[in-house]
């Protein structure tokens, strides 16, 4: 049927595209839809940056606004993934730089951003907006320095949970006396004192600010200075959240949140001494986001401040809160969305709180819109898993964490196979789920047969054979990202299940029963895969092709293997034979 | 490369009276247990709950990446806790109870000898020491308390004067009077 709409036409309706998803059934409808579609399309998100050229994505969007980048794996965020990996970003701003003059926004995460690229961004685009650096590395504050100075209309500057080189504060006065386009600005990460003098100007001269998160370095006394110059705030991240305890510092501080009137979010809360929690009494009942995950307040205090936000939908929070705190919680946020409860002391092996299952039971009682749950804790039984999974079926992201590797059910000393299949079963919408304590082959089955919507999956110190691993990536139809450590899958159930790793956009295996040989089979029978091996001690002399690799990463491609390999990566393909033999040879003498 | 560990079925008869408590104390526990605490000499116990199979697994603290925190939060909460425990006018250590659940934190610069700390631990635990004797230490008790110095040993709170025992306290131990016997005999 020949094309009845005029192209502007199609252009305007497209435009009301904004899902990735949508765009890219759109381009598949026709050759001239497709035209039409990659000339229009502005925002841009890669998943991984190895996936993809710059080369082919300029060539097929020519005028893109904003493009957001992944690097590393999600596993580097626990330091598996070894120093010097990869993930540089410079090359993607040059590229990005020459095509794309008028790209107006930046996102990026865990990727390696050093100064220069810092530089060529703050330099290379005519209305630059938006910098998002969410657990990225290799930059300074001297990089800061360049984008304050040079992006005239910077709205947004979000230095997430990055490891920046701290210099010094003095980056931020370098922002122009006539820079008032910011909207948001996170510097949370940061360790310097930045100037507060300027931090105060700008704050005032920016009427649009409505995310501001300061460092731990803005003492409290000063808070109420920025307060009242922004009381349109929205998104509030405190610096350190103690001072002596002075009646004149807690009635200035009441009275600046009383003034702030549109806020909705907190986070920040370092050093909280809690005598100045009430401070904020007056913004409870608006809040609906609280991060406390850092402040180390205990009950009755913690308990008793989050019970004032009864429209709470997104909480952070130590183990600190307690089962009686979360029973609180239960009981008086019935908004809850979202809970992510952090253990205060990790590594030892006793428990230094009463947190345990209750705690998330009750929650998942009294919360009906509870959907989102990231749980640390030191025992869990199949009892419990089977209530939350009976309460909530409308879960969509679980993890749970269970401190002891290969715990078992503490009541039954059973595996928590029929806990995590409960929760499989009954959530039938579930996207993400991360699981640990003592699980054998059978919940991979349960996982296999009835996690249809599982996007994302992580496992630890779980299985007994391959038929684990068979079971997922032969069952789960939506799986994009699986990620394993310290499983005794192998080549077995890879190899069966080659053409599925496709499909996905990433595999991580450490610690596995993976041979170099597999992985060889592997890369040579799926060219538009990667098939990265990491191992940081070197090839093995002899029978290198039964060792078990140390790390290995799959991810499909069409760039094909990258060159920026440090020393310990391998990529496995055709050619890698060869480039083996000649590296055990070399050993030889 | 380990397996997952299978367990056992003679082993859920004994622990379906599992208690809590350290590493050493109950074999059972020990089955699933992969935390292997490194104290320079440990006591008889619990050396001999830990054979060559269970100690395979690597202690937790150096177990790569595990429990998943993020090293960015781990900074924070190591920072911080390095302040409290720090604090100038305190000595806080860490104090624990066969049997309990949980561990509490204590001061001990706020007491001034012996009786008012062992008056305040059997406040805090609901237990009973008794009274320390040189030649008998708690016996009869149910209860003793015992401590690790800082060269890693176990003594028994008693031994040395006060003083000494302030600055070379580094964590307090509740032990079940049996079990106390022979500490400090080395």
């Amino acid at each position: 049927m020949a094309q009845s709409f005029p192209e502007d036409v199609l252009e305007h309706v497209f435009s009301f595209l904004n899902y990735d998803k949508d765009r890219n059934a759109v381009s598949l409808v026709c050759k001239s839809w497709y035209e039409i579609e990659r000339l229009c399309r502005r925002r841009i998100f890669i998943g991984n940056c190895y996936a993809v050229s710059s080369e082919i994505v300029i060539r097929r969007f020519p005028d893109v606004r904003a493009v957001e980048l992944k690097g590393k794996p999600h596993f580097a965020d626990f330091n598996l993934v070894p120093e010097g990996w990869g993930g540089y970003v410079y090359p993607w701003i040059v590229s990005l730089a020459r095509a794309y003059p008028w790209l107006e926004e930046i996102k990026l995460k865990r990727m390696v951003v050093t100064d220069e690229s810092l530089e060529l961004i703050s330099k290379s685009f005519k209305n630059y907006k938006v910098l998002v650096l969410l657990s990225c590395e290799g930059f300074t504050t001297d990089g800061l320095a360049s984008i304050a100075a040079n992006c005239r209309n910077l709205r947004e500057l979000d230095l997430g949970e990055s490891e920046v080189e701290d210099l010094s504060g003095h980056w931020l006065s370098h922002f122009p006396d006539n820079c008032t386009s910011l909207v948001s600005l996170n510097i949370s990460c940061l360790g310097s004192e930045v100037s507060f003098c300027a931090l105060e100007r700008l704050v005032a001269r920016c009427p649009n600010l409505k995310t501001l998160r300061l460092n731990r370095a803005v003492p409290l006394e000063k808070l109420p200075n920025l307060l009242c110059r922004a009381p349109q705030l929205v998104e509030l991240g405190t610096g350190a959240y103690s001072a002596e305890i002075q009646s004149d510092i807690f009635s200035n501080l009441a009275e600046a949140f009383l003034g702030c009137k549109q806020l909705k979010g907190l986070s920040g809360f370092w050093d909280v001494v809690p005598a100045y929690l009430p401070a904020m009494y007056s913004v409870c009942s608006r809040i609906t986001s609280l991060n406390l995950s850092y402040a180390t307040a205990q009950n009755p205090d913690l308990v008793h401040f989050v019970s004032q936000c009864s429209n709470l939908q997104r909480l952070w929070v130590l183990d600190y809160i307690e089962d009686t705190g979360l029973e609180a919680l239960a009981a008086s946020c019935k908004d809850l969305h979202e809970l992510r409860v952090f253990p205060s002391d990790p590594f030892d092996a006793e428990a230094n709180v009463s947190l345990t299952e209750q705690g998330l039971v009750a929650v998942s009682e009294g919360c009906p819109k509870l959907q989102s749950v990231l749980y640390f804790c030191r025992q869990m039984s199949n009892a419990a898993l089977v209530a939350i999974a009976r309460n909530r079926p409308n879960m969509i992201r679980f993890r749970l964490c269970i401190i002891e590797p290969r715990a078992p059910d503490y009541l039954t000393l059973e595996p928590l196979d029929t806990g995590f299949g409960a929760i499989v079963e009954n959530c039938k919408e579930l996207r993400r789920l991360s699981m640990s304590g003592l699980l054998t082959d059978r919940v991979f089955e349960y996982i296999g047969t009835h996690a249809k919507k599982l996007e994302m999956l992580s496992i630890a110190f779980a299985g007994d054979s391959d038929s684990g691993l068979h079971h997922v990536l032969s069952g789960c139809e939506s799986l994009r990202k699986l990620e394993i450590r310290d499983c005794p899958f192998g080549d077995k159930a890879l190899l069966a299940n080659a053409t599925k790793l496709e499909t996905m956009r990433s595999l991580w295996m450490s610690s596995c029963s993976v041979s170099f040989g597999a992985c060889k089979l592997l890369g040579q029978k799926m060219p538009r895969l990667n098939v990265e091996v990491i191992n940081e001690r070197g090839l093995p002399d002899s029978r290198p092709e039964s060792c078990p690799v140390e790390k290995l990463y799959v991810y499909r491609t069409i760039a094909g293997p990258r060159v920026d390999m440090p020393g310990f990566v391998w990529t496995m393909d055709e050619h890698v034979s060869s480039r083996l033999s000649r590296v055990t040879e070399r050993r030889g003498d | 490369m380990e397996k997952g560990v299978a367990y056992d079925n003679d082993m859920n008869l004994k622990a379906t009276e599992l208690r809590l408590g350290l590493p050493g104390t109950d074999e059972s526990q020990k089955e699933y247990s992969s935390f292997v605490k490194s104290n320079k000499r440990s006591s008889e116990e619990m050396d001999s709950s830990c054979n060559e199979e269970e100690c395979a697994p690597a202690p937790k603290a150096l177990v790569v990446g595990w429990p998943p925190v993020r090293s960015y939060r781990k900074n924070v909460l190591q920072q911080q806790q390095k302040k409290s425990d720090s604090d100038v006018s305190g000595m806080y250590v860490k104090v624990s109870m066969d049997g309990a659940p949980y561990l509490r934190k204590i001061d001990i610069k706020v007491y001034k000898n012996y009786p008012d700390l062992l008056i305040a631990l059997e406040n805090m635990f609901k237990c009973s020491m008794g009274v320390y004797s040189e030649r008998e230490g708690y016996n009869g008790s149910e209860y003793a308390p015992t401590y690790e110095d800082k060269d890693g040993d176990w003594m028994l709170v008693g031994d040395v004067p006060w003083d000494m025992f302030v600055t070379s306290c580094k964590r307090l131990r509740i032990m079940k009077g049996s079990e106390a016997k022979g500490l400090g005999c080395q």
